[in-house]
């Protein structure tokens, strides 16, 4: 298949226009010692149907999680994506345009930037948001520069009770910038936070709480955020967004930058990416944030419009003192994450969390029931996951359900040798009582 | 752009403005679990209220995103000249086929039996994007092109480590995309600029003076920003390495080389791509984008993981046991929906239609050159690559590039990218995927707003004229910034 549509005689009524005689003397700044001189090892290309056949072959090696019973969770959830949000998302004035530099041009994706913006600071209780970055864990290692730049301080302190992959992020950035990254132990699924005060001092820039957690435990956000706080450390929380319907913000108890992986809302799996990095903060901190911002404005007749603002902030200007690289944002996945919100609404996203919750709930107490099963922190209040101990071996457990199509979990072995015996379920509000009580038959049977 | 039906240019509505009190649009079955105890979240962490979210109807809710989408420019209504950028067609099987439910419902902790058509087609991607740059292994993990850059600096930062060297300094040249020294900052190195010569190319004695023991590497794009191939690419490598320096090339430009020679051959040790300049990705009003990194045989050790590869016994999954790698810089894969679309692609153009996305895409960029010589000053000598710059010298008038690029908005054109790499220019891209039509359509325009500057300056200094909205106050904008909806 090509996408060019010059022909053969136009290509030549243009050659005679440039002066040359040929294509190939328009590549002879190219010095032909580095010029190919065979063809790329590359297959040649086909036709549109055999394209579809080959990648249809390989979609058909795939088992989608939509066909089977999903109660995998670990920062990627399957919750319901109203139709309306496939529908409009993909128009192609939305999925082809260009980053609105030129605002007159994009108004459009603008003032739908500027409704995210706004819609992300409900969410998270804070000032100000950005139009969204790469996706959570990028997001969350953002963030902690960011309050390194604000608090000139060096030192960032993380718990271990994070997303793995979110901690492995951090450690790659932190590396290169010579910061010192502290790991605060978890007792019993949630921040110790007796530790945590011990590690606290006057060259800590910032402390990142995940709520809920790696293990879905809910922290008392209320209590560690004063205390980090009282160490002139910023409090970085990284929160799941569809929990706002539930929990009290982190904006309300006090945090300073809230990020999220904003995948829950409305954003297809699509085995990990891409993604949805949320970043919201205090008004006093809008000039440290990174990414894209877009600002209401007037035009030259007194109308309301909207354009990308504070551009002098990164790569734009500073270059060389930028403390962020980011250029793009994820505007197609904001576009989703915007129709998601305005079309659950305000009752929606508090029923979507209500029922995740209480399903979780229902979930974690039936299994809990079952001999060899417990809860792995029993203390510790969650919201839609929790983490499951069996005395079984959990490989065979999550085989044996799989058998019968239920993915019941995600085991936490590769998370270290103390997890060996535990796996991670979670609970949206799309399964229903009945499949909650397939997997606890099915575990019960494993 | 398009206009709705029956509507007139006004203000229109924010969400928040639009519907009342109690509604919403999406319903979710009842319930049907018991509700969990009170006690099961304390007091002072629970919501006393659900988010100020907008609470409007369906009808509502999809006349409001159609008419946002009715207020903007795409490249499937709109031709989108704009340098360095290369916003050309994206194809619809893409989009169909990262929509096909194997690909899309897939979740990133499911075993490796059960995804094994994505790892596959992960793997050969990751072979033919090694190929088309002609080095020695592609890791497909970072999220865009400039986290990319800052992967690709990471990895030589790993490999100078390794050789017990802690380098300070970047290079990159006058003309270089401003991400390269941000992704320069981030890395914690210092970015250095190299002069360029009147001719576009990097003055290879300014180079030397800077290079030495400190120097990390130098990032260069080819064909450069002037639009130009610098033709000393092979010695510009042999300076640095001979410092043990490192060559990074930033893929923006691929396009206009794609199969005519491969950054491995003259002697790049690190590249990134930009799926969404040269394989087509839709750029989505800003993103996703996705910026694999390829890297020469020496830099294969510090790839981050985990990392694709087929097994011996021919079935696919991830390799994270390498010692020395960078780690991750994002969680799980990668844009993995982004990488099906480049692979679709890839697939559907195959070696000889890549070669000719290169011969099309620099014919239209030389045959634009040639069109506005005459009105037009080029400060750059043909041939170009895929791209070109272009200054507006018009005698006796203050008419800027931003009031040319606001005109040409007026005629259904994206303006190019301005002022930059030079003060004062266009950077004009026409891409390969364009036909003769559109280019002669954007020949006329810019023909037809030079007359207007020389016989009536203020229509093109005034505009956009068709526009929802007229030239914004950006100004204002950034110094009172208000960036979210607080009521009225």
């Amino acid at each position: 298949m090509r996408y060019t549509q010059i022909t053969e005689k136009q290509e030549r009524a243009m050659l005679e226009d440039i002066g040359a005689r040929s294509i190939e003397e328009l590549f002879s700044t190219i010095p032909s010692a580095l010029r190919l001189k065979t063809s790329l090892k590359i297959p040649a290309g086909v036709s549109e149907l055999e394209l579809l056949r080959d990648v249809e072959s390989l979609a058909s090696r795939n088992h989608p999680c939509s066909e089977a019973v999903c109660f995998l969770g670990a920062g990627a959830y399957d919750h319901f994506i109203p139709t309306v949000v496939d529908a409009l998302a993909a128009q192609t004035e939305f999925v082809t345009a260009y980053t609105p530099y030129q605002a007159e041009a994009s108004q459009g994706i603008l003032q739908l930037f500027y409704e995210f913006q706004t819609m992300v600071c409900q969410i998270t209780g804070m000032d100000v948001a950005n139009a969204s970055l790469y996706e959570g864990a990028t997001a969350a290692a953002e963030a902690m520069m960011m309050a390194s730049s604000i608090t000139r301080r060096n030192r960032l302190i993380v718990p271990d009770n994070v997303h793995p992959d979110i901690l492995s992020v951090l450690r790659t950035y932190e590396r290169e910038r010579e910061q010192e990254m502290v790991i605060a132990p978890s007792k019993d699924g949630l921040v110790d936070e007796s530790a945590l005060g011990d590690l606290l001092d006057d060259s800590t820039a910032a402390v990142l709480v995940q709520s809920p957690n790696f293990f879905g435990c809910v922290e008392q956000l209320d209590r560690m955020i004063p205390k980090i706080q009282a160490c002139g450390a910023l409090a970085v929380v990284s929160m799941d967004p569809i929990s706002s319907g539930v929990l009290k913000s982190p904006g309300a108890l006090g945090a300073d930058i809230v990020v999220a992986e904003g995948q829950a809302l409305g954003v297809p799996l699509q085995y990990g990416g891409p993604w949805l990095g949320l970043m919201a903060t205090r008004e006093a901190h809008l000039r440290k944030m990174p990414g894209r911002i877009v600002g209401m404005t007037r035009d030259s007749e007194g109308r309301r419009g909207f354009c990308l603002a504070l551009q002098t902030r990164e790569q734009h200007i500073k270059r060389e003192r930028a403390t962020s690289n980011v250029c793009t944002n994820q505007g197609l996945l904001a576009v989703r994450a915007s129709i998601y919100l305005a079309a659950m609404g305000r009752q929606g996203i508090a029923e979507v969390a209500r029922q995740s919750f209480d399903k979780a709930h229902y979930a974690a107490a039936e299994i809990a029931k079952l001999d060899g099963f417990s809860l792995r922190f029993p203390q510790a209040p969650f919201f839609k996951e929790f983490a499951v101990r069996t005395t079984k071996n959990v490989k065979n457990v999550i085989e044996k359900c799989r058998e019968r199509g239920i993915l019941a979990g995600v085991p936490l072995a590769r998370f270290g040798e103390r997890y060996s015996d535990t796996f991670l379920v979670a609970v949206t509000e799309k399964r229903t009582r009945q499949e909650i009580d397939q997997l606890v038959a099915a575990l019960k049977a494993a | 752009m398009s206009r709705v039906p029956g509507t007139r240019q006004v203000d229109h509505p924010l969400l928040f403005e639009l519907g009342g009190s109690g509604l919403n649009s999406a319903w979710l079955p009842a319930s049907d679990v018991p509700a969990a105890k009170p006690s099961d979240l304390p007091t002072e962490l629970r919501a006393e209220a659900p988010p100020a979210l907008p609470e409007v109807g369906e009808l509502a809710v999809v006349r409001h995103y159609k008419r946002l989408a009715h207020r903007n420019f795409s490249v499937d209504a709109n031709f989108y000249p704009l340098g360095s950028c290369t916003m050309k067609y994206n194809p619809r099987i893409n989009e169909r086929v990262a929509a096909m439910s194997g690909f899309a419902h897939l979740h990133p902790c499911q075993e490796d039996a059960d995804v094994q058509g994505t790892l596959e087609l992960l793997y050969r991607l990751r072979c033919d994007l090694a190929e088309i740059a002609g080095l020695a292994e592609v890791t497909l993990q970072p999220a865009a092109g400039a986290h990319g850059e800052m992967t690709g600096l990471m990895i030589i930062n790993a490999y100078h480590r390794s050789r017990g060297e802690h380098r300070q300094k970047v290079l990159a040249p006058d003309t270089a995309h401003g991400t390269n020294p941000a992704s320069c900052a981030v890395c914690g190195r210092d970015a250095c600029t190299v002069r360029s010569k009147p001719n576009g190319r990097v003055d290879l004695d300014d180079l030397r003076a800077q290079v030495d023991e400190n120097t990390v590497a130098m990032m260069i794009t080819n064909p450069n920003t002037c639009g130009v191939f610098d033709e000393q690419i092979a010695d510009i490598a042999k300076i640095l390495h001979a410092k043990g320096a490192q060559l990074y090339f930033d893929g923006a430009n691929m396009n206009a080389v794609l199969g005519m020679t491969r950054p491995g051959d003259f002697g790049v040790d690190v590249m990134h791509f930009n799926t969404h300049k040269t394989f087509s990705t839709p750029h989505g009003g800003g993103g996703p984008g996705a910026g694999p990194v390829a890297v020469a045989e020496h830099l294969r050790p510090f790839l981050p993981v985990p990392q694709v590869v087929k097994k011996s016994d021919g079935t696919f999954g991830w390799d994270a046991d390498r010692p020395a790698s960078i780690g991750k810089v994002r969680s799980f894969y990668g844009q993995i929906g982004v990488l099906v679309r480049a692979y679709t692609y890839i697939r559907s153009l195959g070696h000889d239609g890549l070669k000719d996305v290169a011969e099309r895409a620099v014919l239209a960029a030389n045959y634009l050159a040639a069109r506005l010589k005459n009105r037009y000053k080029l400060p750059f000598p043909p041939p170009y690559a895929h791209e070109f710059i272009l200054v507006p010298e018009f005698p006796g008038s203050d008419v800027t590039e931003h009031d040319i690029a606001k005109r040409l908005i007026d005629h259904g054109i994206h303006p190019p990218t301005m002022s930059w790499p030079i003060h004062h220019c266009l950077m004009i891209e026409p891409t390969e995927t364009e036909s003769l039509s559109t280019l002669d359509q954007f020949v006329t325009a810019m023909l037809d707003i030079a007359d207007e500057i020389e016989r009536d300056s203020e229509t093109v200094r005034s505009a956009p004229h068709t526009m929802p909205v007229r030239r914004l106050d950006e100004v204002t904008a950034s110094r009172k910034p208000n960036v979210r909806w607080k009521g009225e």
